[in-house]
């Protein structure tokens, strides 16, 4: 008896051993990425400037992530609307469909959907692509040109993430009101007056706002956290493999997690 | 020129540098050889700085690596050039912005100037007309030869080689050998050149650095550490696979190793 109790807590505390050394482990990191990011940010105001970099890198991350942007908020408006229209008809409230439909998209979807494809998109490929330049050495190539990586290769990722969710999560609203507007409007006959005045009437500037400083907020996690782990990856082709799965579930978890966080801020 | 005092590196457990000091003569080839693991890209990476030592300092003339500003050692990194194992070119750039980027970042010079230095170095190296091509397009030693013409685009006046003729073919790696020599001797570069190539590294070096586990065993010309008396020294030249430089490394016996592992049958005849 006493055996089998001495087994169980030996199991117990194997068990909380081994959680405490991965909390401790996972508030190592979040320390090492805030330090790696405020380091990065901090570049920002030293010469050389890095403008160019600036715009390339929104350049290949906005136009690269668009398409992927508008198919989804073209299905996620029309699904809502498709949804909205027979859970609303119910209660004979088919008018109130624009409303749903806007406000669904603005406070919450486009930000957090938006993000999730940018995550997909961009991020894995900024992990994937920094590891790799810390596996072939060029990260070091570019410390002994006298070219700070950080500088070079982070800050302008970060910086891109962080403008252009954004503005990618307005698009977003945009196509998904509108595809909700032909499937709500055109497929399924809500009054398009009806529609269009709900949208107005109930949409206030806080949701907006709330959206956008959403969509500034997830992109700079996800630029700081891509870039950690690509920065931080294991110099191996399986270091830089697991590096990119870490960095889209931590991206993707941290989204929904500070999500929650704002929203309960901004309603 | 450069020195390193009491240098030392681990990681974790393991001391890839131990206590070592070391002076890079200016204007000369040193040539750091050892075998697999014993510490030579190490000692260069702690050299160049890309690595902190544990223990010890370096020191470039009378400045310590250690203490220097982020920005004094960027200018200081501005005459040193750097060729790597794998060359290290930067992917998303073909073989002409690739030379030409030290350029790029570190100087106003037109661009048709550039183009005409990019043009120089790469006639050096014998890739003139490859400009174009990309990295994923070149060969192991097209690859390196571009890396050569970058590490030597702003007339570095310290050059580091980790491994330059490593995975290249004779011709290839001759071709390597005689540019770092030629370019030393003609730029009166200080050049660091780590390798286990010996035939090669005892061709071009002006002093030799022979590393075991870590340590300096020998230093000297080349023809001291031809004919030396140490042992070690001896067996590394001659690439013999008895001596005192063991090949494994196990710790411990391969038999107790495996008759002690569960489903296995003890190779004790006594039992």
């Amino acid at each position: 008896m006493s055996d089998l109790f001495a087994k169980e807590q030996s199991t117990l505390a194997v068990f909380f051993g081994r959680l405490g050394r991965h909390a401790l482990r996972g508030l190592e990191q979040l320390g090492d990425a805030t330090r790696l990011g405020l380091h990065a940010l901090s570049l920002m105001f030293v010469k050389p400037w890095q403008g160019k970099h600036y715009v390339l890198q929104m350049h290949a991350l906005g136009v690269g992530s668009l398409a992927i942007i508008v198919i989804t908020g073209a299905f996620t408006g029309m699904v809502l609307a498709l949804q909205g229209y027979y859970t609303l008809a119910k209660f004979g409230s088919e008018s109130l469909l624009g409303a749903g439909v806007g406000m669904s998209i603005i406070r919450e979807l486009g930000p957090v959907l938006g993000a999730f494809m940018v995550i997909g998109r961009a991020g894995s490929s900024i992990t994937a692509e920094i590891g790799i330049m810390r596996v072939t050495e060029q990260l070091d190539a570019l410390e002994m040109m006298a070219v700070n990586p950080m500088q070079r290769i982070i800050l302008p990722r970060i910086i891109a993430t962080t403008l252009a969710v954004p503005l990618l999560v307005s698009i977003f609203d945009v196509v998904g009101i509108g595809s909700g507007y032909i499937v709500g409007v055109e497929l399924l006959g809500v009054n398009p007056g009806a529609y269009m005045a709900e949208l107005i009437a109930k949409i206030e500037m806080i949701d907006l706002n709330g959206g956008w400083v959403k969509g500034v907020v997830f992109g700079f996690l996800i630029g700081v956290i891509c870039t950690y782990m690509g920065y931080r990856a294991e110099p191996t082709t399986e270091g830089v493999a697991k590096a990119t799965t870490q960095a889209v579930v931590i991206s993707s978890v941290s989204v929904l997690i500070i999500d929650y966080i704002l929203t309960s801020f901004f309603l | 020129m450069i020195r390193g005092e009491k240098l030392s590196k681990r990681y974790g457990d393991i001391e890839a540098v131990s206590s070592t000091d070391i002076h890079i003569r200016a204007e000369a080839i040193t040539v750091i050889m050892g075998g697999s693991g014993s510490g030579k890209t190490t000692l260069l990476r702690l050299l160049a700085g890309l690595e902190k030592p544990s223990e010890g300092h370096v020191f470039y003339g009378d400045e310590n690596l250690s203490s220097i500003s982020v920005k004094r050692l960027y200018e200081l990194r501005e005459r040193i050039g750097m060729l790597f194992q794998y060359s290290a070119l930067l992917n998303s750039l073909d073989v002409y912005h690739n030379v030409a980027f030290p350029l790029h970042e570190h100087t106003d010079l037109d661009e048709d100037v550039i183009r005409t230095m990019v043009s120089m170095k790469l006639e050096q190296v014998g890739l003139r007309g490859f400009e174009h091509l990309m990295p994923s397009e070149l060969s192991g030693g097209m690859a390196k030869r571009v890396a050569f013409a970058r590490a030597m685009a702003m007339d570095p006046r310290i050059v580091f080689f980790d491994e330059p003729t490593s995975g290249l073919d004779p011709i290839s790696a001759g071709v390597i050998s005689t540019l770092i020599q030629d370019t030393s001797r003609m730029n009166r570069m200080t050049s660091v050149v780590v390798t286990h190539d010996v035939v090669a590294g005892l061709r071009i070096a002006d002093h030799v650095i022979l590393l075991w586990q870590g340590s300096i065993i020998a230093a000297g010309s080349a023809e001291e550490i031809r004919h030396s008396d140490d042992e070690r020294v001896q067996q590394f030249l001659e690439g013999r696979p008895d001596g005192p430089i063991p090949f494994s490394r196990s710790t411990t016996s391969y038999v107790e190793d495996i008759s002690h592992k569960p489903g296995t049958v003890r190779l004790d005849p006594h039992e």
